[in-house]
């Protein structure tokens, strides 16, 4: 079972919202759509149900073009941020009502409702109705009806977004091990690199309607094709410093120089864009070869085993966050230090020159 | 700016209300420092809400007074309290631009203009919108609308109290950053007595100099990020801060070990006998997977979740959560888990008991 789309894209009101788009997802997949509000995720799931039609392009399904085939004839469950579920209708019945439509008998609709039920921690709530039920009670109902169908493809467009914190730590949890039992292909839109994270499978990095990047989920994350892809897929966001390359030696903007190793020897000179994750800026300077650039803190947000700092360098802002509690004073000169393996070298556009080196150790 | 007391303070959406059930708000009594930022703190339907509205004056309290000051506001209507609130979505005039929507509660209150395009630039500069003041609110998006509440919100300097109900949900991650950070070093710079109300606990955690948090209608915990974090009241804050949430182990306790499942835990403090229900806390920072040292575990799964790993696993029949560093390889002779013992806390019918040092 694959679902493939061969080269779509789509324009709205002449403006191209959907930029040319190839994306092969295979049986019992997740695949997640990463990027902000007003990406293009919504508008991908979309043409992928069959709800819009592609202005070019085909959409495959086992490999028979339904470009253009209504959703109605095709077997696709959808769940959206909004719980939608029928408010007269106890949740078996609501569960139920997708077999229902489909003329199933009895016996076969109560094994499946029970099985589904069972899968979202249902089982003893089927008599209620929705609006009895929490936020997260309601969206695991709906969860169980789109389960429930066998569909082929089911669409999740934010479905936790409503939750609150904690309900979605354990649904995010829940979820994953779904579909690793269901044989469905299953793309899950998001805004939060986090999530897409724990849902683990394959993400695609969107960003003004193109997928910048498809992959598994970790690649993408460790070894990012652009400082784009970096920038959708870093919470809080990846910080960025200018360099000059010249020779052995690396410049950055307040001058401060270093030897060039390893992979940036062997760069051509030029001006590049470095990136490091928040999570690696260290106070301390741990290996030898740590870079120390010295910043002025403007802001410190502690969350309890954690501590974010923020940082001004020259023109930048960046974001450090740092293991355990540090009551830093604000407005003071700060040394933090980076380890050169947690840098990435973009070039000056924003591609990717040299992942860093820890994410290819493993 | 003003200190809030809560006094003798309880809330039932019941006219006759029979038991501790009917109650949304169960009595509290606390009084919470001028200039401080306060976060309300917990799931949906814990109370935070009528809370915040008992506060505000758009619901009075069903017993108990509330007081700005020392001024008892418990029959105030909300205009007459001087706050100033930002809500869940954005609450915008369409038809205005961006700067008469920011100079609104100015002009309403007849400031001088030459104030008002200063504070307004001010603010505008502030919430990043410095272009667009000159733009019809209409045709911004959900993002820049819900910053103009934000900024509206803030554009008085002479309230008693600034009251977020979940501000940022529409916002996007990337967005939520900045303006978390502005309101933070907005607070530092004017010391607005600010309370904030949400679901979310990194918000909560990185927002407040004290976080409130309500279970069930209670306040369980008002403490620093910190105290929340080291040293959990009640399993409900264990559990609800953290990500995952702390580990709670059922446990038999005597002097400075713990039992469990016939294997010894050392503590670090020490504990008479201990009855009713005894758990022991432990966050999942704080356990280390070895290859046979301490209680025997089952992996279960590893989620590689970035800057670091969550295993989930079982513990004689019951789930764990232990964080390992994203460098750290998880191999498959990892059978057993050690706690440190400096943050393992001891919990009798779901509250903190400290013990005496051992």
């Amino acid at each position: 079972m694959t679902l493939e789309l061969r080269n779509i894209s789509k324009i709205n009101n002449g403006q191209l919202h959907i930029h040319a788009t190839n994306l092969t997802l295979n049986k019992g997949s997740m695949n997640v759509l990463l990027g902000p509000t007003q990406s293009g995720k919504t508008s991908l799931m979309r043409l992928m149900a069959g709800l819009d039609v592609p202005t070019t392009g085909q959409v495959f399904w086992e490999g028979d073009d339904v470009t253009g085939v209504r959703v109605q004839d095709r077997m696709i469950a959808m769940v959206y941020q909004q719980f939608i579920n029928y408010p007269s209708m106890s949740v078996y019945d609501n569960i139920a009502s997708p077999l229902r439509l489909m003329g199933k008998s009895a016996t076969v609709i109560d094994k499946a409702v029970k099985k589904s039920a069972d899968l979202m921690q249902m089982t003893s709530l089927l008599d209620r109705k929705p609006l009895e039920l929490s936020g997260g009670q309601q969206q695991r109902c709906a969860l169980a009806r789109a389960l429930v169908k066998d569909a082929g493809l089911v669409l999740l467009d934010e479905p936790l977004a409503n939750l609150d914190y904690k309900l979605r730590e354990e649904l995010r949890v829940e979820i994953p091990k779904i579909f690793e039992d269901a044989g469905s292909i299953f793309v899950y839109a998001t805004t939060e690199p986090e999530e897409a994270l724990l849902l683990g499978g394959n993400t695609a990095a969107l960003w003004e309607g193109q997928v910048r990047q498809f992959g598994l989920t970790p690649d993408v994350y460790r070894q990012p094709i652009d400082a784009t892809t970096a920038r959708v897929f870093s919470d809080p966001p990846m910080n960025f410093l200018k360099l000059i390359k010249s020779g052995d030696q690396i410049f950055f903007e307040d001058r401060q120089s270093a030897s060039a190793t390893g992979r940036l020897l062997d760069l051509p000179d030029d001006r590049y864009l470095a990136g490091f994750r928040p999570n690696h800026v260290k106070l301390d300077k741990g290996r030898a070869d740590s870079l120390e650039f010295i910043t002025k803190l403007a802001v410190t947000e502690l969350t309890g085993s954690e501590t974010f700092i923020h940082l001004n360098h020259q023109e930048d802002k960046w974001v450090g966050l740092i293991n355990g509690v540090h009551n830093l004073e604000l407005g003071i000169a700060l040394s933090v230090y980076i380890d050169p393996r947690h840098i990435y070298i973009f070039s000056e556009n924003g591609d990717l020159v040299a992942p860093a080196a820890y994410a290819l150790a493993d | 700016m003003a200190k809030i007391t809560l006094d003798n303070l309880a809330h039932s959406y019941f006219s006759n209300p029979k038991s501790d059930n009917d109650f949304a708000l169960k009595e509290m009594d606390h009084v919470w420092a001028d200039g401080e930022a306060y976060a309300l703190l917990g799931a949906s339907g814990c109370g935070k809400s009528t809370l915040l509205n008992i506060i505000s004056g758009l619901l009075h309290p069903s017993q108990g007074r509330i007081l700005f000051d020392d001024k008892d506001v418990t029959q105030s209507t909300t205009a007459d309290r001087n706050i100033a609130q930002v809500f869940q979505f954005p609450v915008v005039y369409d038809t205005m631009t961006v700067r008469a929507n920011l100079e609104f509660p100015l002009k309403n209150r007849g400031a001088d203009p030459k104030y008002i395009m200063q504070r307004v630039q001010q603010i505008g500069a502030m919430i990043g919108m410095e272009s667009e003041l000159d733009k019809r609110a209409r045709g911004l998006t959900a993002d820049a609308k819900q910053k103009i509440s934000l900024g509206r919100g803030m554009v008085r300097e002479d309230v008693n109290a600034l009251l977020f109900d979940e501000p940022l949900t529409v916002i996007d991650p990337h967005m939520k950053w900045e303006l978390r950070t502005q309101l933070k070093s907005l607070h530092h710079e004017f010391g607005h007595t600010m309370i904030y109300v949400t679901h979310d606990q990194t918000e909560a955690l990185t927002f407040a100099d004290k976080v409130v948090v309500m279970y069930d209608g209670r306040v369980v915990q008002i403490g620093t990020p910190n105290e929340l974090y080291d040293r959990p009241q009640h399993t409900f804050v264990g559990y609800f801060i953290g990500s995952p949430g702390m580990n709670v182990i059922t446990a038999q306790v005597a002097g400075n070990t713990a039992i469990v499942h016939g294997l010894k835990v050392p503590l670090s403090q020490a504990y008479d006998n201990l009855g009713g229900k005894v758990e022991i806390g432990v966050r999942p920072e704080a356990i280390t997977l070895t290859e046979g040292k301490g209680l025997p575990i089952t992996i279960r799964r590893v989620e590689d979740v970035g800057r670091h790993k969550i295993i989930r696993a079982e513990l004689f029949g019951n789930d764990i959560n232990i964080l390992a560093h994203e460098d750290q390889p998880i191999s498959t002779e990892m059978s057993h888990v050690t706690f440190d013992k400096d943050c393992i806390n001891v919990y009798v019918n779901d509250w903190l008991n400290c013990g005496v040092p051992a």
